[in-house]
């Protein structure tokens, strides 16, 4: 049994005009079992909480903390609050050329776990997984992220999400750019990592549509840099309808 | 100083001004008569025996305009050659055959070589031995060769020439390794006979006072296969400079080069593959990383297909890899077709950044900062580390980029620029 905790976590990005208030206030907390989806419209801060989490070095937390059983998430390095349990799985995943994915995988397996996994259970491990994506063998010796079309970098995220075995996992935008298959495979990936009753996510969205696929347990609508409304899935089904127009004056 | 049996100059091309040109910086007469003048190249440079025929680069010639001049120890004007505070140690198999004769050996200069700067030319004539190995016909030699150069002081400049020769069906791994102080400038002449298979390793893994200026030139003889490998560790300022050319048909060639340049590091890689017969190939792969401030590197390929290279193939790629912010690469590759009856033919020149965003996504996944630039670098380099295909080389190789690596631990990653 985990918890992440978010408090009054404000977050600022520079810019030519200086300092620039992103996230104003975010107060949430994300226990083992429990899939949050976070939804607004483009520009709310949704990518900043989520790179926020993650350490981004682009943000700057001005105040507010983050929890994961107590221990100050935003005192940890990148690299530590990855061991510590959480898993950003990116919206934008970053080309590496060079580092084949299977090298990439093991390097980042042994490092969460503090000792290198067991060969050959690894690479049954690894080769299930992929099947279970749908992600062609080569694609093990290809290089880091290069070359790949958007579907491909998201399923692989999902990849090291079920490899890695987080605590708590944060989806930004894992939807976007995905064809209904590749989105029903992504959802299937998740919804076995959190299979176990063990795991919280967070899933960060624009649109329901995934939601079709993963049911969450409780919507929070993120409008200007903070939680605006906070329900369970019935709120989901009422921005389907309406879309954020009762948040922000227009449809978004 | 210089021999009698070396042709002071070699033939001369009319032209403006005093220097004379010699085409493409490569000796006409090593090609038999009949070749034929086909007019101007972009590659021409001088090529004369005679030191006074070389003028005095200053740094603004194209040949010069990377390298750091004042850094040059006067090698390339009038320093003096003959200081001698080095060591040579030779690990050999017994069927190899290596030797330190005089200057005046014939075999000096069969490589058809004639200098084309006035560093080579100045090495050229005051060598005062010359170390010749030789591979006799037919021997088949796992054991590489292993000759090496210990530099005791950078205090007095000292020039070097080595004659490698690979006979008829003979199989074998060269290897020159430099360490320690040195103000080194050195020819290296490599013929290959027919049939002949040979893997020369040059590896400059010298002290960080060290400026070696060395010219290679390979003469690839009848279905040989040459493998032609750069390594470049240490060094203040080191500038290798390597001309191929082929004495007949079916020759293949593979020029392989590894550089690593830290803080203040000068090291330029210089290439030029001559394809003046039919039926031959050349594959260039240089790859360099970089790390540190003012860590400089350059690579410039030439490649030339004269009209007589009907039906070669020939390809050129250099990636470098810059590992933090305040390190350049510069990259140049050049090719000059004269005949569009090849089979291929075609360059690359990439440089990549280990930036911010990828220390992010890999440190987002549990790997600390310093694993993921080895991660990065490692997979930069096992591509071309394998394909040296000698295995002791390979080990070496892994364990001193890791060595550099150490080095550059701390270092930030080059600055994202969007």
């Amino acid at each position: 049994m985990s918890t992440l905790e978010i408090r009054d976590l404000h977050v600022s990005v520079e810019t030519e005009a200086g300092p620039k208030e992103i996230l104003r206030g975010v107060d949430l907390t994300v226990r083992s079992g429990e899939t949050h989806a976070i939804m607004g419209p483009n520009g709310s801060g949704k990518s900043t909480l989520a790179y926020s989490l993650a350490g981004h070095p682009k943000y700057t937390v001005t105040s507010g903390e983050v929890l994961l059983d107590g221990d100050d998430v935003l005192a940890m390095t990148v690299d530590e609050r990855a061991r510590a349990g959480l898993f950003l799985a990116m919206q934008y995943p970053v080309e590496v050329p060079g580092v084949s994915v299977s090298n990439f995988l093991r390097t980042a397996k042994t490092a969460v776990d503090g000792e290198a996994p067991k060969l050959r259970t690894w690479v049954k491990d690894v080769k299930q997984a992929m099947d279970q994506l749908a992600i062609a063998d080569d694609f093990a010796e290809r290089d880091l992220n290069t070359g790949f079309s958007g579907g491909e970098k998201k399923r692989h995220e999902i990849l090291q999400l079920e490899l890695l075995n987080p605590k708590f996992a944060v989806l930004d935008e894992t939807d976007s750019g995905l064809d209904i298959d590749a989105l029903r495979v992504v959802s299937d990936g998740v919804n076995r990592f959190s299979a176990g009753g063990d795991k919280g996510v967070l899933l960060i969205t624009h649109y329901t549509r995934i939601l079709r696929y993963i049911k969450p347990d409780f919507v929070h609508v993120f409008v200007a840099g903070r939680v605006a409304e906070a329900g369970g899935s019935e709120l989901a089904e009422k921005l389907e309808e309406k879309g954020y127009v009762d948040y922000v004056g227009t449809p978004a | 100083m210089t021999t009698a049996n070396i042709p002071a100059s070699t033939e001369k091309h009319a032209s403006a001004g005093t220097a004379q040109q010699a085409q493409h910086g490569l000796t006409e007469h090593s090609h038999g008569a009949g070749a034929p003048d086909h007019g101007g190249s972009a590659f021409d440079t001088v090529a004369s025996f005679d030191v006074a025929d070389h003028e005095v680069p200053r740094g603004r010639e194209e040949e010069w305009r990377f390298t750091p001049m004042a850094r040059l120890r006067g090698l390339h004007d009038d320093a003096p050659l003959d200081g001698h505070d080095y060591e040579v140690s030779v690990d050999a198999d017994p069927q190899v055959v290596v030797e330190t004769v005089e200057a005046g050996d014939p075999r000096r200069g069969s490589s058809g070589y004639v200098p084309n700067d006035r560093v080579s030319a100045r090495a050229w004539a005051e060598a005062d031995k010359v170390l010749a190995i030789t591979v006799p016909a037919d021997a088949i030699v796992d054991k590489p060769t292993i000759v090496r150069l210990r530099g005791l002081s950078a205090e007095k400049a000292a020039a070097g020439h080595v004659v490698i020769t690979a006979e008829r069906f003979s199989q074998s791994v060269v290897v020159l390794e430099h360490e320690g102080s040195a103000a080194f400038a050195d020819n290296v002449e490599v013929i290959t006979h027919d049939g002949a298979r040979l893997t020369l390793v040059t590896l400059q893994d010298w002290a960080d006072d060290a400026v070696h200026l060395s010219h290679h030139h390979v003469s690839v003889g009848r279905d040989s296969v040459v493998k032609h490998v750069v390594v470049s560790f240490g060094g203040d300022l080191v500038r290798t400079s390597v001309t191929l050319d082929y004495s007949a048909p079916g020759g293949d060639a593979e020029l392989l080069g590894l550089y690593f340049a830290d803080s203040g590091q000068h090291l330029e890689k210089r290439l030029f593959v001559d394809h003046n017969q039919p039926n031959c190939r050349s594959n260039v792969l240089y790859k360099g990383a970089l790390q540190g401030s003012k860590a400089h590197t350059v690579w410039i390929g030439n490649v030339l297909i004269r009209p007589a290279a009907e039906g070669i193939s020939t390809y050129e790629l250099n990636r470098n890899l810059v590992l933090t912010d305040g390190a350049r690469a510069d990259s140049v590759p050049n090719l000059e077709i004269e005949t569009g009856e090849i089979e291929g033919a075609g360059h690359a020149s990439a440089t990549g950044r280990f930036d911010d965003e990828q220390l992010f996504y890999l440190m987002a996944r549990g790997i600390p900062a310093d694993e993921a630039r080895r991660l990065v670098v490692r997979g930069f380099f096992t591509e071309l580390i394998n394909k040296i295909g000698v295995p002791e080389i390979a080990e070496r190789l892994t364990a001193t980029v890791e060595r550099e690596l150490a080095l550059g631990e701390g270092l930030p990653a080059a600055t994202t620029t969007h």
